[in-house]
């Protein structure tokens, strides 16, 4: 895909959630919509580290918690501007995939699923544990909507049409990424590291960009989450919402930018369907460690009979053998 | 005719694996502008000597001097931005990419385009890209290689995938080009095809190291080797010197004929 054709594309899907933001009059539609858009730009950027740096982090949660967190401490407990505070939590999480990249990229191997998960942990209890600062496990209160002026996002419809925005301009922005100077660069190290250092590409450093990048993109998706619900508290958080987006990862296909968008599709889908449905075969109790077996299930038979994930489906491949513009 | 100080000097570089000393106190110089040779049986060291040059490997003693100044250890792409590129045994290709983009990959150097840049296309960027595009195609040229230029570079032929990796490394504009064993992996038509693209690339300005073990084709082409045995200098000089040297011969070329 051209960059053109990759953003007509993008101003296509956008009309049409346009369209669904006038016509769709159910909330509970429109917010699951929401949860996609917002599930799918953490999504995307663990693709990325998936995909370009080679390792899986076992931690994204902690980055989407870290977005929620700040963004709101700072606007509810600070006064600060919204987007302000937005733009501070994307930093904040950037800041926070850079320090704990900084030793893991310097080794190599398993080292960041191992790092991430127990950073995820530590985040997790700090959130229960510093209730002075983060409300501890009854969480945060009063965090105001986005506003620009007078206009307020605090509709379905109005943070559903942000929430899909956001995330098709960081979708054509990824996509410039992956076919340009930079682009190669971590395609190469994908390829081969030794090669792509020969070729005077410094591995260690794309490689901490590309987790801090994601960093920053989980950060900016547990911002607007925050300012969606206008309450958080860390149970969301845990580790089985980062095992969540790793599902949601490889059930789109690790190797495409769309395919988080369709892996956040078919995590949230699942995950309402389960709501929907294990109540009628089991103790509603028993609903969420059910959800964990499904998601096991649905994971192992996807590696098993489509490694390649949703996006496999078109028979699209990526990196995307080119045409010459 | 003035002798020209050297563009890479080697002092009495060594390197141990555990207790095997695969490389002992090695010396050696190339000079600007011409195509020197590594030559010596399986294990001689030759490999690791690369390697240690090209800051794979740290040393266990000596070090390398380019441009009179040492090279950096164990940072293989500070190295390459010294102005040395070099090729692998195994030819090692981006595969997914295109034998295009594989190029541009080596002009990776010669651009300056940052994150936020290339995520916005900026006219910048874009203008940048087109140069490095321009360039990557002229490299394709030289090696016959453009109607390939949107093929992955893993469907490619072996002996294609072969030039793909030298564009590459051709692409980085290097001043010193390392090759490990080209003729490695290729027939008798294409060895001689690479040969003379070597020389080419020499006849171009590029001074050349390379490491084969295919005595005719290294002979032919270089303008000095060096033989190496169990990790030490055995010999060096002109082909034809090193040739009649009666340790050579013993060491290497008796060996071989045996």
């Amino acid at each position: 895909m051209s960059a053109r054709e990759r953003w007509t594309l993008l101003l296509a899907v956008m009309l049409f959630v346009s369209g669904a933001a006038w016509g769709v009059r159910s909330t509970y539609v429109l917010s699951a919509l929401t949860f996609v858009a917002l599930n799918a730009i953490a999504a995307l950027g663990l693709s990325l580290v998936m995909g370009f740096a080679g390792q899986v982090s076992l931690g994204q949660a902690a980055f989407y918690a870290i977005g929620a967190y700040a963004s709101g401490i700072l606007t509810a407990t600070h006064g600060w501007n919204c987007w302000a505070a937005l733009a501070m939590a994307v930093v904040a999480g950037a800041a926070a995939a850079l320090l704990i990249g900084l030793p893991i990229f310097r080794l190599s191997g398993l080292l960041l699923a191992m790092a991430s998960l127990g950073f995820g942990i530590i985040v997790y209890y700090v959130l229960v544990n510093w209730s002075g600062v983060t409300g501890g496990p009854s969480g945060l209160t009063g965090i105001p909507p986005l506003a620009i002026g007078g206009f307020r996002f605090d509709t379905d419809a109005r943070v559903f049409l942000l929430a899909w925005t956001v995330l098709l301009f960081l979708l054509g922005l990824a996509g410039n990424l992956v076919d340009s100077r930079v682009g190669r660069a971590l395609r190469a190290i994908h390829g081969s590291e030794s090669a792509a250092q020969a070729a005077g590409i410094d591995a260690t450093r794309y490689k901490l960009g590309v987790f801090a990048l994601a960093g920053g993109m989980t950060a900016l998706a547990g911002g607007l989450y925050a300012h969606y619900l206008t309450f958080i508290n860390p149970s969301p958080f845990g580790f089985g919402y980062s095992v969540e987006l790793v599902v949601m990862v490889v059930l789109g296909g690790v190797a495409s930018l769309w395919g988080a968008v369709l892996g956040a599709a078919a995590v949230v889908l699942l995950v309402e369907a389960l709501r929907a449905a294990l109540p009628l075969v089991a103790s509603s109790r028993g609903a969420a460690e059910y959800e964990i077996v499904v998601f096991g299930l649905a994971l192992m038979a996807f590696m098993i009979f489509l490694p390649g994930g949703l996006v496999s489906l078109r028979g699209e491949r990526w990196p995307p053998a080119r045409a010459e513009r | 005719m003035v002798r020209m100080s050297p563009l890479l000097e080697v002092l009495g570089l060594g390197k141990d694996f555990g207790g095997l000393a695969a490389v002992r106190g090695v010396d050696f110089a190339v000079a600007p502008g011409q195509i020197k040779a590594l030559i010596g049986p399986n294990g001689a060291g030759k490999t690791t000597i690369f390697n240690l040059i090209a800051g794979a490997l740290a040393p266990t003693r000596g070090r390398v001097l380019f441009e009179g100044t040492p090279l950096p250890v164990l940072r293989p792409h500070a190295v390459a931005a010294r102005g040395i590129a070099r090729t692998f045994q195994l030819v090692r290709l981006f595969g997914e990419m295109t034998v295009l983009e594989n190029v541009l990959v080596g002009c990776h150097r010669h651009g300056r385009a940052g994150w936020g840049a290339c995520a916005l296309r900026t006219r910048a960027a874009r203008d940048e890209d087109a140069r490095l595009r321009l360039r990557a195609r002229a490299v394709l040229a030289l090696l016959d290689l453009e109607g390939r230029a949107e093929m992955p570079a893993a469907a490619l032929p072996y002996g294609e995938q072969r030039l793909v990796e030298v564009g590459r490394a051709l692409a980085m504009e290097p001043k010193l080009l390392l090759l490990d064993e080209p003729g490695a992996g290729l027939d008798r038509g294409e060895q001689a095809h690479l040969a003379a693209i070597v020389r080419q690339i020499r006849d171009g300005g590029t001074t050349i190291l390379l490491v084969d073990h295919h005595m005719d084709f290294v002979l032919d082409l270089s303008d000095e080797v060096l033989v190496l045995s169990y990790g030490e200098k055995l010999a060096e000089g002109r082909p034809a010197e090193v040739r009649s040297d009666p340790a050579v011969v013993a060491a290497y070329l008796g060996e071989e004929a045996a």
